[in-house]
């Protein structure tokens, strides 16, 4: 396959036998260190499939440009993916000085960094001079003002960076490695900025798309291997969501398997679980209705089906242990479009006795990983289909957080509603569709998901 | 939509009548706004067909052009409408307050307190629909650049006096209407769905004529009847009853009215200039009117106590217009730079934080909006209890327990926002739910420095009270750096600052200039 570029794109996963995953990560990882260290740009940009180690190239680049002796800044987008960064970095290189620049409020860093000994952490950038790296938000970075830029800074999670927060940190460095998930959320704005549509530096388009528009030769590299997503998900999550930019699996069939140690009771739930073990992945459809966002009928199926994976004893075989690693309550993630959903499917399962299971909006759920997804589709009963519950990005991260099963509760009739709302955005002049658009990635994925169809009447 | 509006709306639906949104009125409105209902010709971009303007609601003044496509009289339209909106524009430049302001002093580098003017009032423009407001932006943007013989002597066709002023003026009315909550220039079918919901859709609301029909329908007509009626109702021409508030016009009315009227005028016929301006005012007078009903209804609302204080930053954003016209600078650029429009981004962002949040605290519909969405919480205090930090200072960080009956999205350490009386806010959070039903607050500042809070600081039992999950008044975001400064990634600085070139250049001239 030859995309317009011209750049031969990855076979098919079923293809051919002979790809070696590893060694193609490796490949693309060389190059794109090299671009890094010894490039003559000032950026380098990276796209990155769901799980294909951006965290690690993070990791990998942060300790190369450091023992090469360049200073580094590391920016994030929020707390969490700093405090996360560090502990990675303070788990390869204990004796790395790293810095933490955090905010000024209480409880602004994880209490563990305090337990590193080479980890600084301050509120003051001051206090971090000489570390060979500091890391923090975008919005810290913001507020902070030196009289030399740093050489180097790697921005993580660009795509999810808007473009008027790359301005405010931009003249912070002289060269930066982009690095992101170009199908996930794109960033956005509470107020309309449809004035700015089309220019270069629109202030609501990501910052990835802005340095691009302004710097189109940069050099661009993706990953080509996803390491989270099964072999059962990564052509699905490619096909759909990455059509020009082909991913594959790491692992292949069979390398991953989830059971149960409880036999199914023949119930819908449990059906649809034994779907998922099976085959990655579980349709559990509720018959056809228009309900509020947080349809009762519908939040109870998902707490049901977090309580049965829980209770039947799930055990998880992967390449990362020979024996199965039993499939506990923090290997589990509820996904949902809204944050009162999020908060329905809490109430829903501390009412079931299921404590521990991470429930919370594509947006939070955004570069995180975990065994097993139970996801309340977006579209589940509504009467109509908005821009908003279109959006690729959030299907994408919903269907793209597991590495054994995701099960999708949805109610009957997503396929007609889709039908009867084609996309209506206005095109403007100068923007780049994104392809594909939602309403072609919700088809996509409906149509496999129809394959492994449980129909249920709660 | 939120769960509220939606109730609101089946409400209308059932009572045939437009429900309250607000129980007071969250915009200024002037006591003496300028009313524009401007008009345009099909199928040609910026051709004003006329405007009924002013601020009297029996005398407006009529201005109208017989043929829209010859230029001569567009100017000489634009001409007139900039000598009746000027006066009003201007009239409230030169009474000033005084008011201090911290500036960076640019020899010593040091915030200094300066004395600024601002404005003590500031115009207001009404026009009937959000098209409208996009019309005058419009008309902005085609007469900021136009030179007149007075500035440029040489220009081909110089532009009347006082167009281009004009035009800088409505860029800025225009540019300011999207800041949420500013209110220099506001659309009447905004004003009134902000108010009011009705039984019909967003869309329909669009509508001046079917959104006042739902809001006040005529004695003993259900809403719904009367809107039907304001919509589609034609006489016995099959003109509509109620004609559209514009700028576009219906097109049977062009059709079979305006159009052969215009040939007669074309044709140099004696009266059809008159015979024009009457259509034009025939369709312009019912949008006039409900206007200014829309006015009457909207001034029968208590405005909301902190409308004021957005007001005020409208006087501020008319007072540095006012300088800049002043200063001689050039007209605003015709698109903004990657550093402004940054800035103006985040600048609706914090206005919009803001305006949510003053429109719940000012109006207690609008907090049960928000309390139904999980936002906010009212309750009453069950128990107090006394509790201290664990610093080498002790601060107190009372305990308090709180029933509701609200159900708010809450986690631990979630930060909560009291508004007190005197329209501070005291901070605090959410610790865990109580044993017996309820919750347990940890307040966490607001109760003065001293090791005993201030008296009154610390609710009391059976107290009523509210809490916030959104804090109340939003800091607005880091400061950007200069458009010469503007940074490789979004393309180092504008070209025009960097050549030293002036950016208001005017419009080239091209072969279309002269059709």
């Amino acid at each position: 396959m030859t995309r317009p570029d011209g750049r031969t794109s990855l076979p098919a996963q079923r293809g051919e036998r002979s790809f070696d995953p590893a060694a193609a990560a490796a490949a693309a990882t060389d190059a794109i260190l090299h671009d890094t260290l010894h490039g003559t740009r000032r950026g380098v940009v990276v796209d990155s499939p769901p799980g294909a180690g951006k965290s690690t190239l993070v990791v990998r680049a942060a300790r190369e440009l450091a023992a090469a002796g360049r200073p580094l800044m590391v920016v994030a987008q929020t707390n969490a993916q700093v405090d996360d960064l560090v502990l990675r970095l303070a788990d390869k290189d204990p004796g790395l000085p790293v810095g933490r620049l955090h905010s000024s409020e209480a409880n602004a860093f994880d209490p563990a960094l305090a337990e590193l000994p080479s980890v600084r952490t301050s509120a003051k950038i001051a206090d971090l001079a000489g570390m060979d790296i500091v890391v923090s938000t975008a919005a810290k970075w913001a507020y902070t003002k030196v009289d030399t830029p740093w050489g180097h800074a790697i921005v993580d999670e660009a795509y999810q960076m808007r473009s008027d927060a790359l301005l405010s940190v931009a003249g912070l460095f002289e060269r930066a490695l982009f690095v992101g998930d170009p199908g996930q959320l794109d960033p956005f704005s509470v107020v309309g900025a449809d004035q700015w549509a089309g220019l270069a530096y629109d202030p609501s388009s990501s910052a990835v798309a802005t340095l691009l528009a302004h710097n189109p030769d940069l050099p661009q590299h993706r990953l080509p291997v996803s390491w989270r997503l099964p072999a059962s998900a990564a052509p699905l999550v490619s096909d759909a969501f990455y059509p020009y930019t082909r991913f594959r699996s790491g692992t292949d069939h069979g390398d991953r398997r989830l059971a149960f140690g409880v036999a199914g009771d023949g119930s819908g739930v449990d059906r649809v679980l034994d779907e998922a073990a099976e085959s990655g992945w579980g349709l559990l459809e509720l018959p056809a209705r228009h309900t509020p966002r947080t349809d009762p009928e519908a939040v109870r199926a998902t707490a049901l089906v977090v309580r049965r994976l829980l209770d039947r004893g799930g055990a998880a075989t992967s390449e990362n242990s020979p024996d199965p690693v039993p499939l506990t309550a923090d290997r589990i993630a509820v996904g949902t479009a809204h944050r009162d959903q999020a908060a329905a499917v809490r109430a829903a399962l501390s009412d079931l006795g299921v404590h521990g299971v991470t429930v919370d909006t594509a947006n939070r759920l955004q570069g995180r990983e975990f065994d097993v997804t139970v996801v309340l589709h977006p579209l589940s009963g509504r009467p109509d289909a908005t821009a908003f519950h279109l959006e690729t990005g959030r299907l994408c991260v919903l269907a793209s957080r597991h590495r054994h099963a995701c099960i999708v509760v949805c109610r009957e009739g997503v396929a007609e509603l889709l039908d009867e709302h084609p996309s209506t955005e206005p095109v403007q002049l100068g923007v780049t569709v994104k392809f594909p658009d939602g309403w072609e990635a919700n088809h996509a994925v409906l149509a496999h998901l129809a394959e492994h169809r449980v129909r249920w009447r709660p | 939509m939120s769960l509220i509006q939606t109730l609101a709306r089946m409400e209308a639906v059932a009572s045939g009548r437009a429900a309250p949104l607000t129980t007071v009125r969250h915009r200024h409105l002037s006591e003496r706004p300028l009313v524009l209902v401007p008009m345009t010709t099909a199928g040609e971009a910026g051709a004003p067909l006329g405007v009924l303007v002013g601020t009297d609601r029996e005398k407006p003044q009529l201005l109208a052009v017989p043929q829209p496509r010859d230029r001569e009289l567009r100017f000489a339209f634009l001409a007139e409408l900039a000598e009746s909106v000027l006066p009003y524009v201007d009239g409230f430049a030169d009474a000033v307050e005084w008011e201090e302001r911290k500036e960076t002093d640019p020899e010593t580098g040091k915030r200094v307190a300066v004395q600024v003017e601002l404005c003590a009032d500031a115009p207001q423009l009404i026009v009937p629909s959000t098209a409208g407001i996009d019309f005058v932006r419009l008309l902005g943007r085609s007469m900021r650049f136009r030179r007149t013989a007075e500035q440029e002597p040489e220009t081909p066709y110089p532009a009347p006096p006082h167009v281009p002023l004009l035009g800088r003026w409505f860029t800025h009315f225009g540019e300011r209407s999207r800041v949420p909550g500013a209110s220099l220039l506001l659309a009447m079918t905004g004003l009134l769905s902000r108010h009011w919901a009705t039984g019909q859709s967003m869309l329909e609301d669009q509508h001046l004529g079917a959104l006042l029909a739902w809001i006040d329908p005529p004695p003993g007509e259900s809403g719904q009847v009367a809107a039907e009626r304001a919509e589609t109702g034609r006489d016995a021409d099959g003109q509509l009853l109620c004609p559209p508030a514009g700028p576009a016009t219906d097109p049977a009315f062009d059709n079979r009215l305006l159009s052969p009227a215009m040939a007669r005028y074309d044709a140099g016929l004696s009266g059809a200039e008159e015979e024009v301006r009457a259509l034009i005012e025939g369709q312009l007078r019912p949008t006039w009117d409900a206007v200014w009903q829309g006015l009457d209804l909207l001034r029968a609302l208590p405005p909301g106590a902190r409308v004021a204080d957005r007001w005020k930053r409208d006087r501020w954003s008319y007072t540095a217009h006012r300088d800049r016209v002043r200063a001689g600078e050039p007209p605003q650029p015709r698109r903004d730079d990657a550093v402004t429009a940054a800035q103006k981004l985040a600048s609706r962002e914090t206005a919009q934080a803001q305006l949510d949040a003053q429109e719940a605290l000012d109006d207690p519909l609008v907090m049960a909006g928000r309390r139904l969405s999980g936002e906010a919480m009212c309750g009453t205090v069950v128990h107090v209890e006394m509790a201290y930090s664990e610093s080498r200072r002790p601060t107190p960080r009372p305990l308090v327990t709180l029933r509701t009956e609200d159900r708010p999205q809450l986690s631990e350490n979630v930060k909560l926002y009291r508004p007190l009386p005197d329209g501070r806010t005291q901070p605090a959070e959410f610790v865990s739910y109580a044993a017996g039903g309820g919750l347990v607050v940890r307040l966490t500042g607001g109760m003065g420095r001293g090791k005993e809070p201030e008296p009154g600081s610390v609710p009391e039992a059976d107290d009523a009270v509210t809490w916030t999950l959104f804090e109340h008044s939003p800091r607005g975001g880091p400061e950007l750096p200069d458009p010469e400064d503007t940074p490789w990634t979004h393309g180092g600085p504008p070209a025009a600052a960097a050549a030293g070139a002036p950016a208001d250049a005017p419009d080239p001239v091209t072969a279309e200039d002269f059709l």
